[in-house]
């Protein structure tokens, strides 16, 4: 176990753990948006940013997310410099995606009203802050990679593989799931699982229940299951809740 | 081709090389790096090589395409041997001329001699151009005498000398002690003392590790590690199998990018031919010691020339940078430790460990030792590359070495390091070059990369331009970096439209407060050094932008008018050049008429008048 200081208070993390989760574990509140603990520490929102005196007497600002804690490390989660970067920070996402209330409302528990920034057209980053939770966990998680980035720099934009129907996307949704600007909307209806992309529309065709009727699962999930698995396709014939009435 | 298998091998190949080469023989060394192919070179040699069998001399004449001398300014550029003659600009039809006056009667082509600047006194000898005489070429010292793809030629000039020394009297321990003893930075920028990076990367766990060698160079206006990588790539290559050595690594990558095809194929060839002789490879020299070294071309993204997207591009993955608070030396490429160096940094290694580390730190300031490679551009007489030594100041380096500023204008600023890098004022010329020296003016060493600027240059402008460079070039990956940029070049956009209001600084100071200290990367907490040295040291030009909606450059497009004057004559050379038929004439000995709405403020009537009758207001 590693000895540190947050905000004052003496607190012990293991050894590898990042500055983030040890706060987190004395219910300090840091800012973020793109880190989720199941996923890989990204660094890409830089909210999450503190101040940090090393036992060597070394000072300077890191991000918590990505900053593995270390003997005799002192962390201030907040300073006045660290609370104008987060709303200068909130504030140029709020001029890219003027009207996603999720970051209005993170913006309000930062300190800022509103942005000096002029605001962008909202149809055209449809709220995604590429904070890349949805492609880490489409490639970590799931395994799939089905989206990632496309363009460099400014340009840069949350997408399927040219923009087309993407034959790695097996529908699970865990995007959508993840995302925390609710920029990916999904919706099942009329045995097609939808979704809405920043960049582009995806539809998929569902799995019905061979006992209940309902529609579960899209197709794809099912096939991306039972290989995993290693259970045949027609064990997922039934959908979850049938199965597990069987079961009882 | 006989593979070396003993130290005293490499000593008998030294000896035969040196005892074949007849040092009475001429030999026309002629440029043959990438400013000077631009400027002709290659006709220059395929004509020197025709003459020469025509009338011959293939026996009395050597023609030797050679690395790059730095004159960049003056190429093509040769110099002939024995005789020691020094030709600059030279072209094709030249040739002939040469050949029979100097190879061939022994006298000199006047007219092809470089001329002093202010004396205007022809100079013979290289060694006596002002642009020579106040640099200290050693790792450069070589490279117009050598052909770059002849390993003979290294060797011939005391070539791998330094790892014959380091394979057989040196411990690891030893070589890592005489590095950090010699207080080398880091050349590719940071500045992070060499040995010491050595040192971690050796004791660092694993049992694989990396050397990588960075030629990613990207600024605009650089050009030092293609030089050194195209003129002399196996004092690169020395320097990397050293390195290794002391680092306890058997695998190398030498990261260069794909623009630079020369360099490319120069590395590719040294390699080879270090392989074909055992000085690269398995057990090297018969010391028990493996290294191979593999190239790996780049796509051209300025960012991957960031040590961690380097590495990240190595692995085949997109470029993008991490974060460092795990350092590369313990897990980099592949997640083992990994010594990256850039081309510069592994070039002084063989001159350090041939000379000493007390050689070496003899040689700067106090902080910062050694030579360093400067690519000296922008509006400057002497356009090239020079080597000085770290703290000369950068007056000497402009002005005595540079020739100052062609057309009697005036300095106005110099950057330093790169697209990041902050602009230095005229009051600070007396400024020491070194690494601390150009951090606390705001502005950094960079890779070396020297841009000037005069009167004609709008420093709000020349601001929006590296931050426009920046803005194409970044990864996109944090928050500050890439909304950052984006924010900042459309507030300068507004500022050097004559739209700016002094609330817009305020905004623009913190957001580059705010990049500095949460980026990612350094690309990102660098890039508003541009923009903040701007608003440091030209703060009155930004006023007249801001309130009084006056460019005093005259840059600006949306703040300057073209005017036609009274002394106009109606030559109808503008009314031409006018792009958008703007300008109409009116009669004979008329001036002719500018119509303003139309007007695009192109400048073409401004470039082709020839009686300055066209007046930027």
């Amino acid at each position: 176990m590693v000895k540190l200081t947050i905000d004052g208070r003496q607190t012990e993390a293991k050894e590898g753990a990042m500055v983030l989760d040890a706060a987190r574990a004395l219910n300090i509140y840091i800012p973020t948006l793109c880190a989720h603990e199941s996923v890989s520490a990204y660094g890409a929102c830089r909210l999450c940013t503190v101040d940090i005196t090393t036992r060597s007497g070394r000072n300077r600002m890191v991000t918590s997310c990505l900053y593995p804690v270390e003997e005799g490390l002192a962390v201030k989660t907040t300073t006045e410099k660290i609370a104008a970067h987060r709303r200068m920070l909130i504030q140029l996402l709020l001029a890219r995606c003027p009207e996603s209330p999720e970051l209005k409302a993170m913006a309000k528990k930062l300190g800022a009203d509103d942005t000096p920034f002029p605001k962008e057209d909202p149809a055209k980053n449809h709220n995604c802050i590429l904070c890349a939770l949805c492609t880490r966990a489409c490639d970590e998680v799931v395994g799939q990679s089905a989206i990632s980035f496309v363009n460099r720099g400014v340009a840069r934009e949350m997408a399927i593989p040219f923009y087309n129907d993407s034959d790695a996307c097996i529908a699970c949704g865990s995007c959508f799931y993840i995302c925390p600007t609710n920029a990916i909307q999904m919706t099942d209806k009329n045995g097609k699982r939808r979704f809405v992309m920043p960049h582009n529309t995806m539809e998929f065709e569902l799995a019905q229940c061979a006992q209940c009727g309902r529609y579960h699962l899209p197709k794809r999930q099912i096939a991306w299951m039972a290989k995993k698995s290693g259970q045949p396709l027609e064990f997922f014939a039934r959908c979850i809740s049938c199965r597990e009435e069987v079961r009882l | 081709m006989k593979r070396l298998s003993s130290l005293k091998e490499l000593a008998g190949l030294r000896q035969s090389i040196a005892t074949v080469r007849d040092t009475k023989k001429q030999v026309v060394n002629i440029c043959g790096g990438t400013g000077c192919i631009a400027l002709g070179a290659n006709d220059v040699i395929k004509a020197f090589n025709e003459e020469i069998a025509a009338r011959g001399l293939q026996d009395k004449v050597d023609v030797r395409v050679s690395g790059c001398p730095g004159f960049c300014e003056r190429g093509s550029i040769l110099t002939i041997e024995p005789q020691n003659i020094f030709y600059q600009r030279v072209r094709r039809k030249d040739v002939a001329e040469l050949v029979q006056a100097t190879l061939i009667d022994g006298k000199t082509v006047e007219r092809l001699l470089y001329p002093d600047l202010t004396t205007g006194k022809k100079v013979i000898r290289e060694a006596e151009v002002p642009f020579y005489t106040k640099q200290k070429r050693v790792l450069l010292a070589h490279s117009s005498r050598i052909d770059p793809q002849s390993i003979e030629d290294y060797l011939y000039f005391g070539g791998y000398a330094a790892l014959s020394k380091a394979l057989s009297a040196m411990k690891p321990e030893h070589i890592i002690d005489e590095m950090k003893a010699s207080g080398l930075r880091g050349r590719g920028g940071g500045g992070f003392p060499t040995g010491r990076k050595w040192e971690t990367t050796r004791h660092a766990h694993g049992d694989i590790k990396y050397v990588i060698c960075n030629c990613d160079e990207g600024d605009p206006g650089a050009f030092m590690d293609r030089s050194l990588m195209e003129g002399n790539p196996h004092s690169v290559l020395e320097g990397m199998i050293i390195g290794a050595y002391a680092i306890g690594a058997h695998e190398g990558y030498i990261y260069v990018r794909n623009e630079y095809p020369l360099a490319v194929k120069n590395a590719r060839i040294a390699i080879e031919q270090a392989e074909e002789y055992g000085l690269l490879g398995d057990n090297i020299l018969g010391s028990g010691f493996n290294f191979h070294v593999k190239i790996s071309r780049g796509g051209g993204a300025f960012v991957c020339g960031e040590s961690t997207a380097l590495m990240a591009s190595l692995e085949g993955e997109v470029g993008e940078p991490r974060a460092k608070y795990v350092h590369t030396s313990e897990k980099g490429l592949w997640d083992r430790p990994s010594n990256l160096n850039n081309v510069e940094t592994w070039a002084n290694v063989p001159q350090i460990i041939n000379n000493g580390a007390k050689w070496f730190a003899g040689i700067g300031t106090a902080g910062s030792k050694g030579t360093k490679i400067f690519s000296l551009v922008g509006k400057v007489r002497n356009t090239g590359l020079v080597e000085v030594p770290m703290g000369i100041t950068l007056r000497e380096i402009i002005f005595d070495i540079g020739g100052g500023i062609p057309g009697n204008k005036k300095f106005k600023a110099v950057q330093t390091g790169g697209p990041s890098g902050g602009f230095i004022p005229e009051n600070l010329l007396d400024l020491q070059v070194d690494f601390d020296e150009l951090t606390r003016v705001g502005s950094m060493m960079g890779s070396g990369a020297m841009i000037v600027m005069d009167e004609s240059n709008c420093m709000v402008d020349m601001a929006k331009y590296f931050v426009t460079f920046l803005m194409g070039e970044l990864c996109g990956k944090c928050l500050p970096c890439r909304e950052g940029m984006k924010q900042l070049h459309y507030l300068l956009t507004r500022v050097t439209g004559g739209l700016g209001t002094i609330e817009d600084i305020a905004l623009i100071e913190s957001l580059c407060s705010t990049m500095w200290d949460t980026s990612l990367c350094g690309l990102g907490y660098s890039a508003p050094n541009p923009v903040m040295t701007s608003l440091k040291y030209f703060r009155e030009e930004w006023d007249a932008h801001i309130d009084e909606k006056r460019c005093p450059a005259k840059v600006c497009k949306p703040l300057i008018t073209y005017n036609i004057m009274a002394n106009c004559p109606n030559c109808g050379l503008c009314v031409k050049a006018c792009p958008v038929q703007a300008i109409t004439p009116r009669g004979k000995k008329e001036p002719v008429v500018l119509d303003q709405v139309k007007c695009t403020r192109c400048g073409s009537c401004f470039d082709v008048c020839r009686l300055d009758a066209v007046l930027v207001k």
